[in-house]
């Protein structure tokens, strides 16, 4: 059974003071998340990311189209017993402790009285918030109340979690801690459904991602698969500079090391490479396959993008 | 379900007392006690009168206050904060926030005024040297207040559940204007003709009948109210405040939390 199972979904917001204009938020949106995955969610700002968990949500209701989480329909109270949800920039009732405030979603969660006052203490433990437990929100800094969300997103022990942005505006420190926390949370089975722009989170992260860009669906696979196909390209490196006119006449990009050559070129030539190099005595050292990047890939699916960025 | 309400209700409650709402209360012990070392001054032999209309009509100014500004804060503040959107992301139905909501605002005016009448007996006592059995109809005034209330929280959310808070704020206070002065109304409407009656009527039955829940004058000369009259007004705001909170529920079961 797929996790979440999105169908033609489509969202136009109305805009301006009579409502007149239309503003496309998402367009004909469908994909399958399966289970015991981590699922990433790309695109630049205004992608349609947030509206996309926001349907899942029940907080903005589709245009067209339909979605199922676990086989239900969203916005099912029975669905919403099994998901947890990080918004984007969090923010909570800041006259509450951390403890209250996880110890109120559990509550409205339907996590049993007996059991509350431990999960709540086991999960500022889990997000390293334990001492920090009876301290106002207002206190807490970004990357504590980021903590804190996700703390409250799996209280009720969920089998599907969305997190919207979880790591926007956290230092290097904090993002670490976060991706380990999602990172442990598949390792315990659960699917994790991420949008984010931080391409190097999702590529260490996701075992599949989406892109989306102006509402629509660009690309999706697993994130090697994708990867690959905007690759294929080769590193050589071998000793002998007598070697190089041959190499950059092959469309090769050399960078030279005191004797060492490193030469960077299309797959399809290597072979001729190669042979090329030993023609001129030079000595062949290795060879190895480049894989892009997942911010190459991501790039290579918004042409328009580059366009605009460059006029 | 009842236990959801309970907390979205709880919650309601213990932000308004930690943003220390209550505090009010000392402004209003403060008119009070200012009230009363006047009174005995300026209105010899009438000083009983005078504090229970001004005590009662202080109790209806900070309650309104309260209501109208917490209530139409009670959606957009959680909307513009975005802390509704991990209350919904749970099993928890829009109507059942709203209502929880409501709940609790209902019972922090229900604690604030318990506190204001609490003030107010404690001055009567202060300027007359005793309390009687006359006395005890402003129980009824008080409770009258709080239907007061209860109908005023209920329209501050209908209109801010379309509303900006601005205009909610407007909206709601001009409401409770017209609606004290509903009888002028009523009377306006039976001297207009064609029209401009059948829109006097029509709004008379549109905006809450507050007249009928001011009986400050009526306790402050020791006018027995009818039985018929709590009965009535009890029903009344049931209903209004039913209706204003079922129309506020449909607006906002279809809105998109953008």
């Amino acid at each position: 059974m797929s996790a979440i199972k999105i169908s033609g979904l489509s969202k136009t917001y109305t805009t301006g003071f009579w409502h007149r204009s239309l503003k496309s938020g998402l367009k004909d949106l469908s994909l399958e998340v399966h289970e015991g995955e981590v699922f990433g969610c790309l695109g630049a700002n205004g992608a349609g990311k947030t509206t996309t968990l926001k349907i899942l949500m029940g907080l903005v209701f589709p245009t067209s189209g339909s979605a199922t989480i676990l086989g239900r329909e969203i916005g099912d109270p029975e669905v919403k017993r099994q998901i947890g949800f990080l918004p984007e920039q969090p923010y909570f009732y800041d006259h509450l402790t951390a403890a209250e405030l996880l110890e109120y979603f559990a509550q409205l969660s339907g996590v049993e009285a007996k059991s509350r006052s431990r999960k709540v203490a086991e999960m500022l433990a889990r997000v390293g918030l334990s001492e920090s437990s009876g301290t106002q929100l207002r206190k807490f800094s970004k990357g504590m109340l980021q903590r804190v969300g996700i703390a409250q997103a799996i209280i009720h022990e969920p089998r599907i979690v969305f997190l919207d942005e979880p790591m926007s505006g956290l230092d290097p420190i904090g993002r670490r801690e976060v991706r380990e926390l999602i990172q442990s949370l598949n390792d315990e089975g659960r699917t994790i459904f991420f949008s984010t722009h931080i391409l190097s989170d999702a590529e260490a992260l996701c075992d599949r991602v989406a892109v989306l860009h102006q509402g629509e669906l660009r690309g999706i696979g697993v994130v090697a698969e994708l990867t690959a196909k905007s690759g294929g390209k080769v590193e050589i490196v071998f000793e002998g500079k007598q070697a190089m006119p041959n190499v950059q006449q092959l469309g090769g990009e050399c960078r030279v090391a005191g004797e060492t050559v490193r030469a960077i070129l299309s797959g399809s030539v290597v072979d001729k490479c190669i042979d090329s190099i030993r023609q001129t005595g030079a000595k062949l050292i290795s060879v190895n396959p480049l894989q892009a990047s997942l911010e190459e890939y991501f790039l290579s699916q918004l042409p328009d993008v580059r366009l605009q960025e460059r006029s | 379900m009842i236990h959801r309400l309970t907390f979205i209700a709880a919650n309601t409650f213990r932000e308004a007392v930690r943003d220390r709402v209550l505090y009010n209360l000392v402004a209003f012990a403060l008119l009070l006690v200012g009230a009363a070392l006047l009174v005995g001054k300026i209105s010899i032999g009438l000083e009983r009168i005078v504090l229970i209309n001004l005590g009662l009509s202080a109790i209806t100014v900070f309650g309104v206050v309260l209501s109208i500004f917490i209530g139409i804060g009670l959606v957009s503040k959680e909307i513009d904060k975005r802390t509704l959107y991990t209350v919904l992301a749970r099993p928890v139905r829009r109507w059942e926030f709203l209502l929880g909501k409501y709940l609790g605002l209902t019972a922090t005016l229900i604690v604030n005024t318990f506190f204001m009448c609490v003030g107010l007996f404690a001055a009567l006592l202060s300027v007359t040297r005793s309390l009687s059995q006359t006395d005890l109809p402003i129980l009824i005034a008080v409770y009258f207040i709080l239907l007061e209330f209860l109908i005023i929280t209920a329209v501050a959310i209908l209109f801010s559940s379309f509303s900006t808070p601005i205009f909610s704020a407007v909206f709601s206070f001009a409401m409770f204007v017209v609606g004290s002065f509903s009888d002028d109304l009523r009377g306006f409407a039976g001297m207009s003709e064609g029209i401009q009656r059948q829109i006097a009527y029509a709004l008379t039955y549109a905006v809450p009948n507050f007249a009928a829940m001011n009986v400050a004058s009526q306790v402050a000369h020791g006018v027995r109210l009818p039985l018929a009259l709590i009965l009535h007004n009890t029903l009344y705001a049931i209903f209004y405040s039913g209706m204003a909170l079922s129309a506020a529920v449909l607006i906002f079961e279809r809105r998109n939390l953008k």
